[in-house]
């Protein structure tokens, strides 16, 4: 295996700059990394940045009134030379989209061009990035579209969106994702317009595509009982800067910043462990202060003091792959107890959403 | 289909018949009447009176109606006051050039309409967006027949690049099939008719154009502009098709839904524009036909006219949501 991540993801801010307001910093100095075929998760509260991550790095935010700054490496063909994602030409990145780098959008309706037939819209990928005409183009999407589990293909290759159910639409984009066999997809909220029992068989069908592929996934959720089924991985988001990260049962054991372990705390589980009562954080994102003037957590925070404000809290390493941002941390019974000693980890949440 | 085509065609009976009570109406109001045309000026007033008695005029306006009515149900419009011939057949005879025209016209109006919304709506709130925005506005606000004056004084009689009125230089040796100049030079391989035929239209087809041109691009631009922040244009991008792909099959294709419905609205826009465009370059179509059927009162005309006009918008308008619900396939004819 070549040295480095496939994906690392340096520094990364997104600015929004409007005419005539406040300039409005959606991500605020993100860094993450991601293996070749591993997969991670990117969880926060809605508004924390995490769709504006994801176009960031498929270089789909508008060209005016944006400013991206940071570094995003990446290593196109899995080799051993790193494109910076982020200032890519256009043309390059064109050539990237679709082929190296594929995105599952999070609404399947509004996703699909409505006056396309889905064969359409599923050739149309493989003629551009895999040169494929007529015939073979449709034989290859009939194909694409069995492999997502969608009956009868040809018969749906001929069909318009909205002749189709919502799990189906889903998975024509996955088919249309998964198409080139990208080195890396992200998947931003794939199943939050989905019903319950639908994006369990939407997960289980990504998770199996991306095993098989090898193809790295980017999940990007609010709802950590997704990522729990899903990831080795996970870096937790707040207000546009990870506040959290680590392995997906260091995690889900030993959660270190307030944030996350407020998170946990408010997923109802099956094996609700006593410890963790099922409460809600209090207050909002909104309630946010900026990352200059001290941590941005501190208006919700239960662990807040005075030293939390000043600067942003550095991040630290007390464990080697587990990395926080919080100057007081949560020191939870399993966090006390080392990883050899621990036997059973709190079993996470199956994906089968019981939120919402 | 069929029953949806039956239907409306149904729908369309009652709007016509009342159509034509306030047309019988309107044309009866105007002052005047088709004896001061028809008999010289010096004609007495007793000659005048005698004229209309005996075309009926003076009979109560519902005995009127009825004659016409019955009449109308066995397809016979009466015969113009001006030249003695059918309705229906001076009809026929200038349909032909404002189909030439109607279609010059809206062929300028697409052709330049949608680029240049198009261009707009990518680069909104720059300067050619100003321009175009304003410009279209100047268009929809200038009145049609002052526009073709204009241009028929600046390009016609002062630089003499383009003809001043007809559809043809007169005179000129040319076969007719269709009635449709361009085509018909173009038919007979009579390459110098058809050139002159298409010069003919450029003034007029410009000045009826400017109307169906400035909504166009209005459409465009805001269809474009609206279609741009879809998600289903990001999911284009996100596979990486090529630049003019995602224009064209996923921006344009569904930017231009509305405004076909608009090209059919538009058309009556277009048969009232071609009124006074047609009497400015003399073009010699119906349009022509029906400002000095106005002029000399010439009833029949004016009656059957308009009816068969309206007609005929209902009919584009049915074929215009036929092919929408072609092109959109979320809609469904039933
Ligand atoms: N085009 C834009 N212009 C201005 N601000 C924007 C724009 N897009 C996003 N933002 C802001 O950036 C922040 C992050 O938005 P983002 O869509 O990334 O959130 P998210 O984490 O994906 O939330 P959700 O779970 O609701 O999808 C939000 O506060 C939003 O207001
Ligand atoms: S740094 Fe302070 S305010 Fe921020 S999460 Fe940690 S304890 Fe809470
Ligand atoms: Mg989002």
């Amino acid at each position: 295996m070549p040295a480095g991540p496939l994906l690392a993801v340096d520094d990364l801010s997104v600015t929004f700059t409007q005419r005539r307001r406040r300039d409005v910093k959606a991500v605020d100095g993100i860094s993450f990394s991601l293996d070749e075929g591993s997969v991670v998760g990117l969880v926060g509260e809605s508004g924390c940045g995490k769709s504006v991550t994801s176009l960031a790095l498929m270089g789909l935010l508008p060209s005016r009134g944006v400013r991206v700054a940071g570094r995003a490496g990446f290593r196109p063909g899995g080799g051993d030379t790193e494109a910076d994602l982020l200032s890519l030409p256009s043309r390059r990145m064109r050539d990237l989209r679709g082929r190296e780098l594929a995105m599952v959008f999070q609404d399947p309706l509004s996703s699909l061009n409505p006056v396309v037939p889905i064969g359409r819209q599923v050739t149309e990928i493989l003629v551009r990035h895999r040169g494929l005409k007529g015939r073979a183009a449709r034989s290859a999407a009939a194909d694409l579209l069995a492999r997502v589990g969608i009956p009868d293909p040809g018969r749906r290759l001929r069909e318009y969106p909205h002749e189709l159910s919502g799990g189906m639409r889903q998975r024509a984009l996955i088919a249309m994702a998964v198409a080139c066999r990208p080195r890396l997809m992200i998947a931003d909220e794939p199943t939050t317009a989905l019903d319950v029992t639908i994006q369990a068989q939407i997960l289980e069908l990504l998770k199996e595509l991306v095993t098989e592929e090898g193809t790295a996934l980017l999940m990007i959720t609010h709802d950590l009982g997704i990522v729990a089924g899903l990831c080795d991985e996970i870096n937790v988001l707040y207000a546009g800067r990870v506040v959290e990260s680590a392995q997906r049962h260091e995690l889900f054991r030993a959660p270190t910043h307030p944030y996350t372990a407020g998170l946990l705390a408010s997923i109802p589980r099956l094996h609700a462990s006593r410890d963790l009562p099922l409460t809600p954080i209090r207050g909002t994102v909104n309630d946010a202060i900026d990352w200059t003037d001290g941590c941005a957590f501190a208006p919700r925070c239960d662990n807040y003091a005075e030293d939390c404000l000043g600067g942003p809290p550095h991040m630290r390493e007390e464990r080697a792959g587990h990395r926080f941002r919080c100057v007081h941390p949560v020191r939870t019974d399993a966090a006390a107890v080392s990883a050899e000693q621990s036997p059973a980890a709190p079993e996470p949440s199956a994906p089968k959403g019981e939120d919402r | 289909m069929l029953r949806f085509i039956v239907r409306r065609v149904l729908q369309a009976v009652p709007t016509l018949f009342g159509l034509s009570i306030l047309l019988f109406i309107w044309v009866r109001a105007l002052p005047g009447g088709p004896e001061y045309a028809l008999l010289p000026e010096n004609a007495t007033a007793e000659q005048r009176a005698a004229l209309r008695r005996a075309m009926g005029l003076d009979d109560p306006v519902i005995v009127q109606y009825g004659a016409f009515l019955g009449r109308l149900l066995q397809g016979d419009l009466g015969q113009s006051l001006q030249t003695g011939r059918p309705v229906l057949t001076e009809f026929a005879m200038k349909f032909p050039a404002t189909v030439e025209l109607a279609v010059m016209a809206m062929i300028i109006a697409v052709s330049a309409g949608v680029p240049l919304g198009y261009l707009a709506a990518r680069r909104s709130g720059g300067a050619l967006d100003s321009l175009v925005v304003g410009g279209s506005l100047v268009g929809i606000c200038t009145p049609v027949f002052f526009l073709a004056f204009v241009l028929k004084l600046v390009f016609a009689e002062q630089l003499g690049v383009f003809p001043s009125a007809f559809r043809q230089t007169p005179g000129i040796d040319a076969t007719r099939i269709t009635g449709l100049f361009v085509v018909d030079g173009i038919a007979t391989r009579e390459w110098d008719a058809a050139w002159d035929a298409f010069m003919h239209l450029v003034l007029p087809g410009l000045a009826l154009a400017s109307i169906p041109l400035a909504v166009i691009v209005r459409m465009t631009r805001a269809g474009v502009i609206e279609v741009l922040g879809e998600d289903y244009v990001r999911t284009a991008e996100a596979k990486g098709l090529h630049r003019r792909t995602v224009r064209g099959r996923h921006v344009l294709r569904n930017a231009m839904l509305p405004v076909v419905t608009a090209i059919g609205l538009l058309s009556g826009a277009l048969l009232a524009g071609a009124v006074l465009t047609e009497s400015v370059f003399a073009f010699g179509g119906i349009g022509q036909f029906i400002y000095s059927a106005t002029q000399t009162r010439d009833y029949p005309v004016l009656l059957g006219f308009i009816l068969i006009i309206a007609a005929l918008y209902v009919l584009i308008n049915l074929i215009v949501d036929i092919s929408y619900s072609l092109l959109d396939p979320r809609v469904r004819v039933s």
